[in-house]
């Protein structure tokens, strides 16, 4: 009478695994790294079946979904540690210097001080940000920072974050970071594409963006705080994942509205979604705002409960973020000591 | 483990919510003394004790009080007591004590739903975030109630001391929806909790204590099925409130039958789920985890019959299996548990039967392969597919975590669906197209229908089922109704009809012999037994002869009137049309009413004339009205809008008086018909004539074909027939005592909503016999909920 429900197996199937990328963090998550999405011709009929999308029920889901679960005590000292493993770790101002740069790539190098990685039992183990990311100015600065670390460098890219330039433009962009070294690029599509509901065109400068990148990960982002619906939101994730987008990101930080758990929700359905018609998995970005420990449960919890552990990996999940890692330290050294920390008590990036 | 094998793992691990404050309150307490009787803490009667015990463990919590009658008596007395000076204080008064409560209750809310994952077996969230905080906003909503009542419900007064009794999944919630309206009511209240879980309703108790609420106003008692007895049958109480089972409820209005108890029944349900093609599928199986596996499925309105159409059906099983496998069945007061214990052992074998029953019906039964306590009243979700609509998982109500799951083909084979059972609580329609789901809701027979949503509550929206899920509402304006009666001008007792003497002779005159038939599906027809009785003048003549009608001429008139689609689905101004038609029409025959008055009653030619006169003024008031007793739009805290819609009852069957016979006919036929119910009358046994009369009127009146079906004879075993009908949905009897009691006492076979003047007489002609009062009897309030947001 009873019998078990498989979480997303990789095997066997009609995926041909492609080489392991490095990882940033040791052990690698899977021996035989994950097989990269090709893309698919853009099926507007796939697209219709995502399209119903209802708000208020997705926001009276992650209103129970975080009541639903808690982490306590030494597990919750562990998924912070999970959330740091996945984080971009992101400087993205208009400010920023080399200097700024090679700074938070040392904190990369170097998340935690040395008693808290003592005290946590982490000693023999690299738990660190999988990415830095930076503009492009910056991409070749984070590189030789991060040599021989396994760290990737993600620039963002295409006229970030308007994503308003000639196409030509934005596509030369890409090929320069990725000549400066960058494995990863984060690209913004432009939004007004969506509301034209002008898919083919989406669909043709994303496949181009990914023709660009080569072999370095293509992270498409949404600009979900422009979008102004949960179903635009659907579309234009199926789109980008349907042009072979291997991440698809909520935001740049930069939107007014930045990322939040109803927009993550309906972007991990439509990963399913694409996961459940193709079994290629697609990982996800939630960016911008989200700055607490707590906040970043949340969202380890929405990704366990909607899609499962496999997608708790640094090669399908990712935090953009810049001072989420100074709130975990301080959480970390709490759980270590029972008193509260301070934020000058950790090495500033 | 340490950290490093737990940031590999990425499991949850246990989150316990702390309960030493708990554990320190029930140490702290003596459970012997646990009756609340007139402000004082007191043993039962030969100390007897019932025990409670913690449904995840077995293990005991306390021995508590167990109330016998001469406890419930001096409960009763408290309330009578205690009601002449809280009924009288200002509604300003009793505002200040609710919101008392309201705000003491939030003082130590945790408490509260530890109390009660503890007593109950429902997880702390539920408790937390959901009971307790719910529970809050009755009495706050509630306060304002109080405020209002003189200007909201004018001529209205509470209905005095209220026995309420209530069940275990929802302890504390389901004494917050019985003791707010009371108390705004200025009712006072001698409370049941259930058995399994009276722990909550103790510390109630001790907040009622601590917020000024008078001594005698509430009273606790615990105890079993004896002390609910005692409640229901004790003379003293003036309305009985209870939610509970089905079967319980039907031996509660077997008992108060002809008692003159105002009784509200929130019953059993075997709620459906319906998921269209078009639907946001992954926020449906969201939907269905708070519906079925919300508090273990022992919900009254749990959606635990699953709907869905063909085309997707597959795809959404197979999503429906991928979630249950991610629910987490464990301590109740761990706070990542989605799952808790079932109350008792006995819900537990109860549960389990009902399981194998169904699947040796043919259900497949499926449960995910998930961790299960070792010890504990546990029971896995449970998905059933394969359900046909007589398997007994589709038929009765499972009260735990089983979803029993159908398809179907298109929208109206949905609904049929839906409404293919014997109760009518609750549903949840889920589709993106406003179009069909605004097609949907209104066609379920059930009091609340949830979009793209489910098991969503407030205490400003009202809740209560149709049909055997029981009748009133809880919460809102129609829930004070509950609590309040209008003074209606009864006269002296009807007497018991005399059979009239058959071998009267004919008044004298040349006119042509008439044959007054009945009238039924639109058609004048001869009585199935063809049989005549005579019917005589006030001077002992015979006036003329009516048709004997039987039990088989009530189920023709029934079956016509259920057929019947042309009336209830007519626009209100459409109705409204006839209903002044009919109006001109009597008027336009106005003197040979009168006539036939004064022949049959000895009326004098000015009273019979104004009550034809009196007549037609009614059928005016309600042509008028039926497009101005309207529903409400609720606007619950919460991204939603609820619509209150006022639905026709549905079939009502109609005893009229023999006072007045053509005035007492009208009033109740008229505002019957005005929200669109159809109807079967019985006119008055004495004077039939004055209806035998009517049809002609009807006929040229536009009236459609089994919206009116009118069989004469004799009223009190015709009254019986229709009080046993159980495709009768509303029973109205003016008639003497026993059978209005009888119509009372047989209305449990599908609990027809029964109203009856207990035997006394009303005067038809005053104001008070016209109204809302007689519209809010023709009606139910449906709630639809309709979660937006784009």
């Amino acid at each position: 009478m009873s019998s078990t429900i498989r979480e997303a197996d990789l095997g066997p199937s009609k995926i041909t695994p492609l080489p392991a990328r490095t990882a940033a963090n040791a052990p690698a998550p899977q021996a035989h790294g994950i097989a990269r999405n090709p893309g698919m011709k853009l099926d507007l009929g796939f697209m219709e079946s995502m399209r119903s999308v209802n708000r208020s029920a997705l926001e009276r889901r992650v209103a129970s979904l975080t009541k639903r679960r808690s982490i306590k005590a030494d597990n919750q000292a562990a998924w912070l540690l999970r959330a740091v493993a996945c984080m971009d770790l992101t400087t993205l101002n208009s400010n920023d210097t080399e200097e700024r740069v090679r700074r938070l790539c040392a904190k990369a190098v170097n998340p935690f001080r040395r008693d808290i990685v003592e005290g946590l039992g982490i000693t023999g183990e690299k738990i660190r940000p999988a990415a830095v990311c930076v503009y492009h100015p910056f991409v070749a600065t984070a590189v030789d920072a991060l040599r021989g670390s396994g760290i990737h460098v993600a620039a963002v890219s295409t006229a970030f974050p308007h994503g308003l330039t000639p196409l030509s433009t934005r596509l030369q962009e890409i090929e320069a970071s990725v000549k400066d070294g960058a494995d990863e690029i984060d690209v913004v599509i432009p939004r007004g594409l969506v509301f034209g509901a002008k898919w083919q065109e989406l669909y043709n400068e994303i496949v181009s963006m990914r023709a660009a990148c080569g072999e370095a990960h293509l992270k498409v982002i949404l600009g979900t705080g422009d979008l102004a619906t949960l179903r635009n939101v659907m579309l234009a994730s199926m789109v980008a994942m349907m042009a072979g987008a291997d991440f698809i990101k909520t935001s740049t930080g930069k939107e007014s509205v930045n990322a939040t758990l109803p927009v993550g929700l309906a972007m991990v359905r439509a990963i399913r979604a694409y996961f459940e018609e193709t079994g290629y998995l697609i990982g996800f970005k939630p960016a911008g705002g989200i700055s607490t420990a707590k906040a970043s449960l949340d969202w380890l919890v929405l990704m366990k409960e909607e899609l499962g552990r496999r997608w708790l990996e640094p090669d399908l999940f990712r935090f953009g973020a810049s001072s989420l890692l100074t709130d975990i330290e301080r959480q970390l050294e709490h759980h270590l000591t029972g008193h509260y920390s301070a934020n000058h008590r950790h090495a500033m990036a | 483990m340490n950290i490093l094998e737990r940031y590999h793992a990425m499991d949850y691990g246990p989150a316990p919510e702390a309960r030493n404050e708990t554990d320190a309150w029930l140490a702290a307490r003596d459970f012997g003394k646990a009756l609340f009787v007139g402000g004082d803490w007191k043993a039962a009667g030969g100390g007897r004790t019932f025990d409670t015990s913690d449904p995840s463990s077995g293990k005991l919590l306390a021995k508590v009080s167990d109330a016998g009658a001469a406890d419930i008596d001096a409960a009763v007395s408290a309330a009578t007591k205690a009601l002449p000076k809280w009924s009288a204080s200002s509604g300003y008064s009793r505002a200040k004590v609710l919101y008392a409560i309201g705000r003491a209750m939030q003082r130590h809310q945790r408490l509260f739903a530890v109390l009660e994952s503890i007593d109950n077996g429902k997880p702390i969230r539920e408790s937390r975030d959901i009971d307790v905080p719910l529970a809050i906003r009755h009495f706050i909503h509630h306060a304002g109630w109080a405020q209002a009542l003189d200007k909201d419900f004018p001529d209205q007064k509470g209905v005095g001391v209220v026995g309420q009794i209530i069940p275990w999944n929802f302890p504390l919630l389901m004494l917050a929806w019985k003791i707010a309206p009371a108390l705004a009511a200025g009712c006072t209240v001698v409370l049941k909790p259930a058995e399994f879980t009276p722990l909550t309703a103790i510390l109630f108790a001790e907040i009622c204590e601590r917020s000024g609420v008078p001594k005698g106003v509430v009273n606790i008692v615990q105890g079993g099925p004896q002390a609910g007895a005692a409640i229901v049958n004790h003379p003293g109480v003036q309305k009985i409130a209870f939610t509970g089972s089905s079967e319980v409820g039907k031996i509660i209005r077997k008992a108060t039958a002809g008692s003159g108890k105002k009784l509200s029944l929130e019953l059993g349900g075997k709620s459906a789920f319906v998921v269209f093609e078009d639907a946001d599928l992954d926020s449906a199986v969201e939907g269905l985890v708070d519906g079925i596996w919300f508090n273990q499925g022992q919900v009254c309105c749990a959606g635990s019959r699953l709907l869905v159409q063909e085309g997707i059906a597959d795809a959404f099983i197979a999503k429906v299996k991928t979630r249950m496998s991610r629910l987490r069945v464990g301590s109740p007061l761990d706070k990542n548990t989605d799952i808790g214990p079932l109350v008792d052992l006995t819900q537990l074998d109860r549960v389990r039967g009902l399981v194998a029953a169904g699947a040796k019906q043919g259900a497949v039964c499926w449960q995910p392969d998930v961790a299960l306590p070792s010890s504990g009243y546990y029971h896995l979700p449970t998905l059933a597919t394969g359900v046909s609509p007589a398997n007994i998982l589709a038929q009765e109500e499972v009260f735990g975590p089983v979803l029993a799951t159908m398809t179907f083909r298109n929208t109206e084979e949905a609904i049929e669906l839906a409404n293919n059972t014997r109760y009518g609580l609750a549903a949840s329609v889920w589709s993106e197209n406003v179009n069909l789901a605004l097609h949907v809701a209104p066609q379920l027979k059930a009091g609340v229908v949830w979009v793209n949503g489910t098991n969503m509550f407030d205490a400003a929206c009202g809740f209560g089922g149709y049909r055997e899920s029981g009748f009133g509402r809880e919460g809102g304006r129609e829930g004070m109704f509950e609590y309040l009666s209008a003074k209606l001008p009864l006269g002296p007792a009807i007497k018991p009809a005399v059979a009239a003497a058959q071998s009267i002779e004919r008044a004298e005159g040349d006119a042509i012999d008439r044959t007054a038939k009945l009238f039924i599906g639109g058609k004048q027809v001869r009585p199935d037994g063809n049989y005549s009785i005579a019917v005589a003048t006030a001077k002992g003549k015979l006036a003329g002869e009516v048709g004997l009608g039987s039990r088989k001429d009530i189920r023709d008139a029934v079956a016509a009137a259920r057929a019947c689609k042309g009336w209830p689905e007519a626009t209100a101004y459409n109705r409204s049309q006839v209903l002044y038609y009919l109006a001109e029409n009597l008027s336009g025959r106005a003197d040979e009413f009168a006539a036939r008055l004064t022949e049959l009653t000895g009326a004098t030619a000015k009273a019979a004339r104004e009550e034809v006169e009196m007549s037609i003024e009614r059928l005016f008031l309600y042509a008028g009205l039926t497009d101005k007793f309207e529903g409400r739009v609720h606007q619950p805290p919460a991204r939603a809008v609820t619509l209150a819609l006022h639905e026709p009852v549905g079939v009502v069957g109609i005893v009229a008086p023999d006072n007045a016979p053509l005035l007492g006919l009208i009033s109740l036929v008229a505002p019957a018909l005005a929200m669109g119910n159809t109807v079967v009358a019985v006119p008055s046994e004495k004077y039939p004539l004055v209806a035998t009369d009517l049809y002609q009127i009807i006929e040229y009146s536009d009236v459609p074909t089994g919206a009116i079906n009118i069989v004469t004879g004799r009223s009190a075993e015709l009254a019986g027939v229709l009080a046993k009908h159980d495709d009768v949905d509303g029973l109205w009897v003016f008639a003497d005592a026993e059978t209005c009691d009888k119509a009372e006492a047989d209305s449990v076979g599908n609990l027809k909503r029964v109203w009856t003047g207990n035997g006394r007489s009303l005067d038809w002609t005053s104001t008070e016999a016209a109204g809302d009062a007689f519209l809010r009897r023709a009606i139910e309030v449906k709630n639809v909920w309709v979660p937006y947001g784009d």
